[in-house]
């Protein structure tokens, strides 16, 4: 396949960046995307310019480190999917391509498509635990019976890969996708409980500070998200952080 | 006098950590306020220690080159956890878990340390759920357990085909919370470049910033590495894109013995190479082993249609197909240990029965399965007489449930739907069971250096099994250098904070600079991945699956050609300052040009099979590999010397069993 693409390039944070167009040939359907950005970035070292940077790393869609918005969608026109599981298959010979980095106040763009996500660090750090310590001298793993129920949908929320997918989705780039579901997984266990209204109210608290919008109830960024994390979780989210103020 | 001591405590072998624990050295709390330790990488290994040292009291610097400590390849880990906690009642126990990690090692561990893997291995789950991991329950609430490779219990715990993220992602969240009290200071995008060894100790390290470019140092009373492993030499492999040996071979020409190098492990499951422009390989988790059945068709005819496309695997009749695996070893059938599997694999496929266009794959058959599950719903469920059509839906939810997110991340691969057709899969590289040599304490040769999880060899031998490699991050970073570090750190609590302007700390910066320059410098023709592909296809061709004397010799030649070439002829575009991806790149590969020699020098000296380790020269008349315990029954610590890993000298660590019988591994 040929294709055109135009990618963002940004030489770091103060600069101002444009869209660059890009030829590229011999395509293969089999390619990943970003393997298709290595066989551009080889031709460009080749002619002694700097490759386009961009975040990856595992390249099996579970370290949450790539992050493109490819033709206007977060991770590209699949779905479920992160960058590095998208596939050339999912393009046509003559395609043009737009790549950019994630749009949000709260991910400045550090060089190109690469962007800070540093800021759900801090949310996590915020109250995204348990409070135990690591000594292991605790209960037996089973001495608390979870339902079955209760354990899957806490790992569903769990599956969030803190890409920004969402964020980046978000008219109001809002992180409550992301936050919603580190608040869920653990107000769904029994040992999350003990902390859950503090930890929703901590948590929020973080990310309004990092800048991230509002919620608007959209719901677009459950289509994006490479993990089909649940709307529910937000709405769990509002409910624990209701319920935590009005004691507050 | 060997160099080497181990430093295994005396006693019986199931009372040597207690015993351990009861006599090392304890710093008071007062006192760890005062003391400083670095914590290079943020994976199970890296953030548990990172997260435990700080909460003990410990000053705590942790550095990660990923962007977030959550994203470590640790993260990509799928199948799941061993523990000995026996909660199956299927014979289980501390012992047997330590029997089969010895023997799934092919009898070239240390005892000692793998009997506290064990031990502790049930800590882990217990602290796991504390901290509101999401393993997979029962429907009494209770947690799951299922089988992995190698092994006659249930004892893997885990969280659907996504237990590495879970356990990351718990360690880092306790890492999180000490992040926020101030007691560990987090350095995202930060690589470490250099150890610094001030009057024989470690001290700390020289790191560079990947967004600004510029070298920073950073001192330390210890320094513990937990940089993971070295499957990347190869090139291509299941390791993330930036996981690398830089920090271990660093280490390592700093004085730190590399131990076992040549033990690599080949992966029977993962996704065939695809063509030229692949950049990694997809594991495929070897849980699916306990429901998916391995063959390749029984005629040579069969293969050569299927190589063409010419007809689909379903329309080969059950009688000729050639269940490899079940017909080789009936008492393992499917779940032999990886290293038997990815050899047997690669056997039919050299003789000629691979299944896609390369040749290069067998397939993974899930249609059994699918239907077994398929009529236990049907009963379940109170369905008589279901048609096929129903049973195989039913069977494909069972499914969906165990394994739903390994098959829509092969579908999405492969595009084929492997609900409906077998997948296809290929041995890769996946894991080093070789790393820096550390004592029964997991401190290196270098005093105040330690390596926890993947970059130390300690407790896998020649062969890892499945689910083990969680157990032994977690172990050493929760449960294990907690208590040896200090032993050490006792005689640290006068010292005071560490100079960074010292002698040792300018010549190491220096050191590092003037590599980079080199680089940004050198004008030269070839990109950094050009040569980074050349040393994996040697590495996967002659250090590989199979092994010789007449390869290794090869390969060790051409590695250090190339290696040359490298330095002469690598581009680097742009310049030391700012992020440079490629200037990243070029400095990983000149150590995985390093590397690669060693690997084929410890290869080829070792001219007995053992696990991983095939040598071709030693074989059974059947293929199998064969041992040779009276001359290799030791570990392979190499020391550097002059400036060049053809000059490393090899100093053996001899390995005692005084708890099990040693014996030829037989899984028939």
């Amino acid at each position: 396949m040929k294709l055109h693409l135009k990618i963002w390039r940004q030489n770091g944070p103060q600069d101002k960046g444009k869209m660059v167009d890009y030829d590229i040939n011999d395509v293969s359907p089999d390619m990943s995307f970003l393997e298709m950005l290595d066989v551009l970035n080889e031709s460009l070292v080749a002619k002694n310019e700097e490759p386009i940077a961009f975040d990856h790393d595992c390249r099996e869609g579970i370290c949450g480190t790539c992050s493109l918005f490819i033709n206007g969608e977060a991770h590209g026109p699949d779905r479920a999917v992160t960058t590095c599981q998208l596939h050339m298959r999912k393009f046509k010979d003559g395609d043009t391509i737009y790549i950019e980095p994630w749009r949000a106040k709260a991910f400045p763009v550090i060089k190109d498509l690469m962007v800070d996500r540093s800021a759900f660090d801090r949310i996590i750090q915020a109250g995204g635990y348990v409070s135990v310590n690591t000594s292991g001298n605790t209960l037996d793993a089973n001495a608390i019976p979870i339902p079955k129920h209760d354990a899957d949908r806490s790992f569903d929320a769990a599956a969030c890969i803190g890409c920004g997918a969402c964020v980046a989705t978000c008219k109001n780039a809002s992180a409550m996708l992301f936050v919603s579901a580190k608040v869920s997984q653990f107000s769904l266990l029994p040992q999350g409980k003990v902390e859950a209204k503090q930890r929703a109210l901590n948590m929020v608290k973080q990310m309004d500070e990092e800048g991230f919008g509002n919620c608007t109830n959209t719901g677009a960024c459950e289509v994006e998200c490479p993990k089909e994390i649940s709307l529910e979780n937000i709405a769990r989210l509002n409910r624990e952080y209701l319920s935590a103020a009005l004691v507050e | 006098m060997s160099k080497l001591d181990a430093k295994i405590p005396e006693g019986p072998l199931a009372d040597k950590w207690t015993n351990h624990k009861n006599k090392i050295n304890l710093v008071n709390p007062a006192n760890k306020r005062h003391i400083d330790v670095i914590v290079i990488g943020t994976g199970l290994a890296g953030a548990s220690a990172a997260a435990t040292l700080a909460e003990l009291g410990y000053n705590v610097k942790a550095f990660a080159f990923q962007d977030s400590p959550r994203r470590a390849h640790s993260i990509a880990a799928q199948g799941g956890i061993n523990a000995a906690k026996n909660y199956q009642s299927d014979g289980d126990s501390v012992y047997r878990l330590f029997y089969d990690t010895i023997k799934g090692g092919d009898y070239r561990s240390r005892e000692a340390n793998v009997y506290r893997l064990a031990e502790v291995s049930t800590s882990i789950i217990d602290q796991c759920v504390a901290q509101g991991v999401p393993f997979a329950r029962e429907y009494g609430g209770l947690l799951d357990n299922r089988s992995f490779g190698g092994v006659l219990v249930s004892r893997t715990f885990y969280a659907k085909g996504q237990t590495g993220q879970q356990l990351l992602l718990g360690a880092y969240s306790a890492l999180s919370r000490q992040i926020s009290k101030g007691k560990v200071e987090m350095y995202n995008r930060h690589e470490m470049m250099d150890i610094v060894i001030v009057d024989g100790k470690a001290r700390g390290v020289i790191v560079r910033d990947l967004i600004t470019g510029e070298l920073e140092r950073h001192s330390a009373h210890a320094v513990v590495l937990a940089s993971g492993g070295y499957g990347n030499v190869f090139f291509l492999s299941t390791n993330a894109m930036g996981s690398n040996v830089t920090a271990a071979w660093k280490a390592y020409r700093r004085g730190a013995f590399m131990a076992n190098p040549s033990f690599t492990q080949i992966h029977p499951t993962c996704i065939p190479v695809s063509g030229d422009h692949q950049s990694k390989l997809t594991l495929m988790s070897e849980s699916l082993r306990n429901d998916g059945r391995i063959w390749v068709p029984k005629k040579k005819e069969d293969a050569e249609k299927l190589q063409q496309k010419r007809i689909k695997p379903t329309e080969i009749p059950e009688e000729d197909r050639d269940y490899y695996l079940e017909r080789r070893y009936p008492a393992f059938g499917n779940l032999v240990p990886r290293d038997v599997a990815s050899r047997a694999a690669k056997e039919r496929c050299d003789a000629g029965y691979g299944v896609n266009p390369t040749s290069q794959a067998v397939y993974l058959d899930f249609a059994d399965a699918i239907m077994r599950y398929g009529r236990t719903e049907a009963h379940v469920k109170g369905i008589h007489n279901p048609s096929d059509d129903q049973v195989r839906e039913l069977g494909k939810k069972v499914i969906e449930a165990k394994y739903g997110n390994l098959f829509q991340m092969y579908e999405k691969i492969q595009d084929e739907n492997p609900y409906e057709t077998p997948m296809m899969i290929y041995p890769a590289v996946h894991y080093t069971m070789g790393g820096l040599w550390v004592d029964y304490n997991l401190m290196t040769t270098v005093p105040g250096l330690y390596a926890l999880g993947e970059c130390n060899f300690s407790d896998h031998g020649a062969n890892r099994l499945g689910a083990s490699a969680l157990m032994q991050g977690l172990a050493d970073g929760y449960f294990v250098i907690p208590y040896t570090i200090g032993d050490y750190l006792a005689n640290d609590i006068r010292t005071g904070p560490i100079s960074t302007e010292s002698q040792e700390f300018e010549e190491a910066e220096k050191f590092v600079s003037d590599q980079i320059k080199h680089f940004v410098n050198n004008n030269g023709e070839k990109s950094v991945d050009y040569y980074h592909k050349k040393l994996g296809k040697i590495m996967w061709d002659k250090v590989g699956m199979s092994r010789s004397e007449e390869g290794l010799k090869a390969a060790i030649n051409e590695i250090r050609a190339l290696r040359e070439e490298f330095w002469k002829n690598v581009r680097v575009p742009g310049s030391d300052t700012g992020l440079n991806t490629e200037l990243e790149k070029a400095i990983r590969v000149s150590d995985f040009l390093e590397l690669g020699e060693l690997m084929a020098m410890d290869a080829l000296d070792r001219t007995e099979s053992c696990g991983g380790h095939f040598r071709e020269e030693s074989q059974t008349p059947e293929g199998e590999a064969l041992r040779k315990d009276e001359t290799f029954s030791f570990v392979s610590a190499y020391e550097h010397k002059e400036n060049d890993p053809g000059k490393s000298e090899l100093h053996k660590e001899p390995l005692t069993f005084e708890n099990v019988e040693v014996k030829q591994r037989s899984y028939k």
